[in-house]
């Protein structure tokens, strides 16, 4: 198991977001979360890289507690794209694409050569963009670069909120297609939040439906479909209503 | 022309010591402010015993805190040194405060992606933090050093010369030349110092 919950609770400011969530994500497969906002998704993403602790309970990533892992050392070793990008406008593409490379002291020819390899896998040619700075890009092409950049140093674990969420429809659809293509390609384990059932279709080889900070559904896009959970019946509803 | 003349050596002398002291209370108040300003956005609970310190200071009359300087040991006395402490007090305020709105008005979403990204705090600092906010921190840093131009006119009270020494001895004897031989350098200098400054602050403010 590449992410293991078990029994997490976690509560901030004695409100709680999260109760006995327990699930475990294996070697190379897509878990979307899908869920309406404040259904403690984006909580879900943030506990497993910890950029939060579990206020119960235990995650463990690569069979071992985040809160045993050195949090530096566990982030460097999940990738992490969020929706608003993140991109440091001070940099270069090339320097926001070899940040962590950097960060993990590679030499520089190795970072400027993972980078152009990078650039090319995510569409973008590096002769064109690499020197160039982040507001002089298209949202489309930011959130490439954002993808680029989580996996700068090939990390098996990719987290991912709502990454496609601020673009444009048609744009979404393209970088949803492409993330599907490099998935196969590269066999990370993704853990993947939207709101969007279709996306979860498109990208997931698990569905987990969250509700109230709970997981109510977990199962394959086929089983999710027929699911009776009246959550479910709710997000599959929009689908069929999105298209008469 | 008669006057200029006769005031040119002196009128130099005067602008090298005012810029002087200048430098030497904007340089210090940079190495006390700025990480004082950035402590503030770690520590959240100092950020009001800090910045309420430097604002009282602000409120101080500079006259005033010449004055209550002078009797202090070690840092008061007549000369330089009282005169750079009380610049240096002066100059605080704005480079703690625009230090602290400088790294606070960094995108969170910037933070975020750097914290997961897996950078230790000390590397958010230097290498995301501190460089999104150095456009603020010089306008800061800007603002005091023009504050402190128009202040050290007051240190020659304290006997620490400057440009101000021409102004209390115009005023005492009411020859307008001779203030006018203090202020329109002064002035100039606070204008040369603006524009340099504010050059610098453009080039290195990162575009969104």
């Amino acid at each position: 198991m590449v992410v293991e919950f078990r029994h997490v609770y976690y509560s901030l400011e004695r409100r709680p977001l999260l109760s006995d969530l327990s699930f475990s994500i294996g070697q190379g497969e897509t878990l979307v979360l899908l869920g309406r906002s404040g259904c403690g998704k984006t909580t879900t993403l943030r506990l497993i890289n910890h950029l939060l602790t579990p206020t119960a309970g235990e995650i463990q990533v690569e069979g071992v507690s985040t809160q045993t892992w050195n949090p530096i050392h566990l982030r460097r070793r999940i990738g992490y794209v969020i929706q608003e990008v993140g991109l440091f406008p001070h940099l270069t593409i090339e320097r926001n694409v070899g940040v962590v490379p950097a960060l993990e002291k590679w030499p520089s020819q190795r970072i400027k050569s993972r980078v152009d390899e990078l650039l090319h896998l995510v569409g973008l040619d590096p002769a064109q963009f690499a020197r160039r700075y982040p507001h002089e890009l298209s949202g489309g092409q930011r959130q490439r670069v954002g993808v680029a950049r989580a996996l700068a140093a090939d990390p098996p674990l990719l987290l991912m909120d709502e990454p496609f969420g601020a673009l444009d429809p048609i744009t979404r659809v393209e970088l949803q297609r492409e993330f599907k293509r490099l998935q196969q390609q590269l066999g990370k384990t993704v853990v993947f939040v939207t709101h969007d059932i279709g996306e979860a279709f498109t990208l997931g080889s698990q569905i987990g439906l969250m509700q109230a900070g709970q997981l109510v559904e977990l199962a394959t896009p086929q089983d999710f479909a027929r699911s009776q959970h009246p959550e479910a019946q709710a997000f599959l509803s929009t689908r069929k209503s999105e298209y008469p | 022309m008669n006057f200029l003349t006769r005031y040119a050596n002196e009128i130099l002398q005067s602008t090298g010591e005012h810029l002087t002291l200048v430098l030497v209370a904007t340089a210090i108040a940079i190495l006390i402010g700025i990480p004082l300003g950035i402590l503030i956005t770690r520590k959240p609970q100092l950020r009001t015993p800090i910045l309420g310190f430097a604002n009282v200071m602000q409120t101080i009359p500079s006259l005033a805190l010449f004055g209550f300087l002078l009797p202090i040991p070690i840092i008061g006395g007549i000369g330089a040194r009282t005169a750079i402490v009380a610049l240096i007090l002066y100059s605080l305020l704005p480079i703690i405060r625009n230090t602290y709105v400088g790294i606070m008005s960094v995108d969170p979403a910037i933070r975020e992606a750097g914290r997961g990204l897996g950078m230790t705090d000390r590397q958010l600092l230097l290498q995301v933090e501190l460089p999104l906010a150095l456009g603020v921190i010089l306008a800061g840093v800007r603002v005091a050093t023009v504050i402190s131009i128009g202040l050290a006119t007051i240190a020659a009270a304290v006997g620490a010369g400057g440009l101000g020494t021409f102004i209390f001895r115009g005023v005492a004897v009411v020859d307008n030349q001779l203030i006018l031989a203090g202020a329109v350098p002064a002035a100039i200098l606070a204008l040369v110092a603006d524009f340099i400054l504010g050059w610098v602050e453009r080039r290195l403010t990162v575009k969104k």
